[in-house]
């Protein structure tokens, strides 16, 4: 999932202060699910923005709606009717999510209420991390079922460098070495000979460096 | 052992391909835009070692650029190591300046991965890792033997010809990927090879023993890193602090017991290169890494019996 959380209060009240009346936006998506922007927390950041203005003598008026996915321009569709009157939108989406409500939207001020992350999945309640580097060209056949394009703080494709020690990466002592993973799994595997093929430089084309990226799946568009 | 191939003009690798048990050292360009540090050192440097490595940006902070401090050096008459990281440039970057570094006459090149930009003093910089170390040393290989940029086009004339150098961390884990990832850096086209500083000299002939059942010390030359240490708390400092060094505590110890540290330091650094090139086969030289104390070298090498150094036509 996309994982994102929520930016300081202070910082989300400061992006609406010239605000009276804006509508927050939440999403039962990746959002829902890294507990970040679901009608939950949708609630809840509306109540305390009021409070926090109620407090500073310059009232919030806020309208809240969760979408099924901000991802999906059919999903924006309720907000036509709870956009009309307010001055800004408060999106609790990924990244994703606030630039769709942008586009559906060109005359409203839209602000994002989450840092979007990275892709990840969860350890454990509370905890999440990140295991794809959304590179656009899949590897992991290769290493062992472990992406060291983002799980190795250098991306190296011929690991480990010099700075793993312990199993853990010389940035700090609770990063994983992801070669160090690679390593021990390929030998568990028995497969660590595989790890002497020289792994040639990426093709980086398929990456955000190509330029921004599509999708395309010719035999379901629907023509019009 | 035969005399080996020499593909380069380097002086370093001609050394070592007759099998002289060759010294280099290590210069940290400064923190400004003058030269007259590095011209300083080169000039104490000259006549006690047979090369010099130049850093790159180490530990990620911002210094004179490792190729114009390899020009400075030449012009005193030491010939640089410039040392190239993956971290700051990506692929056309670098085979721009491994042109541009070789027509200022660099001949020696070495390939590192580079500290991670947390490290240094622009933690919030983008990194940039667009190849690897061993992807590195691989790219220059293929410009020098096949005449070739990365992309495969054919480099008409005037290839840069570098004699090839890498690094190896005995002190890393996992410690029996070690060699394997060395033999990696050899396939690629690694020529001669530049160790961590030793301090856990057990340790470094257990990594020896390995290269040698696997025939590396044949297929390049091993130049032992060693790094003499001023005080018991830079010991420490490097004991816990830095990822991929082992500081055995005896060390820290006998610095602590010391009435100089310092002279005591250099002692250390004396035994060790002493031990290596008495009892280890496989090395072929020591490389001196000196940090901010580029001073000393001279006296190491004199007292290691290291002095003079041997001529090249």
């Amino acid at each position: 999932m996309i994982v994102a959380q929520q930016k300081p209060l202070e910082e989300i009240a400061r992006l609406i202060n010239d605000c009276q009346k804006v509508l927050l936006v939440g999403c039962a998506g990746c959002v829902t699910v890294c507990l970040a922007g679901g009608e939950k927390e949708t609630e809840f950041l509306a109540s305390a923005l009021r409070i926090k203005r109620q407090l500073e003598g310059n009232p919030l008026e806020t309208v809240t709606f969760t979408c099924t996915r901000q991802c999906d321009p059919e999903y924006l569709l309720p907000l036509d009717n709870l956009i009309g009157d307010v001055d800004a939108v408060v999106s609790l989406a990924c990244g994703v999510g606030v630039q769709y409500i942008a586009e559906r939207y060109p005359h409203k001020w839209v602000v994002p209420a989450l840092d979007t992350k990275f892709a990840g999945g969860s350890l454990e309640q509370g905890v999440w991390a990140e295991r794809c580097g959304l590179c656009g060209n899949c590897i992991l056949h290769l290493t062992g079922g472990i992406c060291p394009v983002i799980r190795c703080s250098k991306s190296i494709l011929n690991g480990p460098c010099g700075g793993s020690q312990d199993g853990k990466c010389e940035i700090a002592r609770d990063v994983d070495c992801a070669w160090q993973l690679i390593y021990d799994r390929m030998k568990a595997l028995g497969k660590l000979e595989r790890l002497m093929e020289i792994m040639p430089p990426k093709d980086w084309s398929t990456a955000r460096d190509g330029g921004p990226r599509r999708a395309v799946r010719e035999d379901v568009i629907i023509d019009a | 052992m035969p005399e080996r191939e020499v593909k380069t003009e380097s002086k370093l690798e001609r050394l070592l391909a007759r099998g002289e048990f060759v010294v280099t050292a290590e210069i940290g360009p400064p923190k400004h835009a003058s030269a007259d540090g590095i011209r300083h050192h080169a000039r104490m440097l000259k006549d006690y070692v047979d090369a010099t490595n130049i850093t790159d940006c180490q530990t990620a902070i911002v210094r004179l650029s490792s190729i114009a401090a390899a020009v400075h050096i030449l012009s005193c008459g030491v010939e640089p190591i410039v040392q190239m990281t993956c971290r700051d440039r990506n692929r056309i970057a670098m085979q721009s300046d491994l042109l541009g570094a070789y027509s200022l006459g660099a001949r020696n090149l070495l390939c590192l991965s580079g500290d991670h930009q947390k490290f240094g003093n622009h933690p919030t910089a983008k990194n940039v890792y667009d190849i690897d170390s061993i992807q590195l040393i691989n790219l220059m290989r293929r410009m020098r033997d096949e005449k070739k940029f990365f992309c495969g086009e054919e480099i008409k004339e005037h290839e840069p010809r570098f004699f090839i150098g890498a690094v190896a961390n005995p002190f890393a884990d996992p410690f029996e990927f070690r060699v394997m990832r060395l033999e990696k850096k050899i396939n690629a086209g690694a020529e001669f090879i530049q160790t961590q500083c030793i301090y856990d000299m057990e340790r470094f002939e257990r990594f020896m023993e390995m290269v040698r059942e696997r025939g590396l010390h044949e297929r390049a030359y091993i130049l032992a890193g060693v790094t003499p240490l001023k005080s018991w708390r830079a010991a420490k400092y490097l004991q816990t602090s830095v990822s991929g060094m082992i500081v055995p505590d005896e060390i820290v110890e006998r610095l602590k017991k010391a009435e100089d540290p310092k002279k005591e330091g250099v002692e250390i650094c004396i035994e060790q290169i002493r031990y290596i090139r008495e009892h280890i086969p496989g090395v072929h030289g020591v490389h001196i890494m000196a940090i901010a104390w580029e001073e000393v070298v001279p006296e190491i090498v004199q007292r290691a019996g290291l002095h003079p150094r041997p001529k090249v036509e």
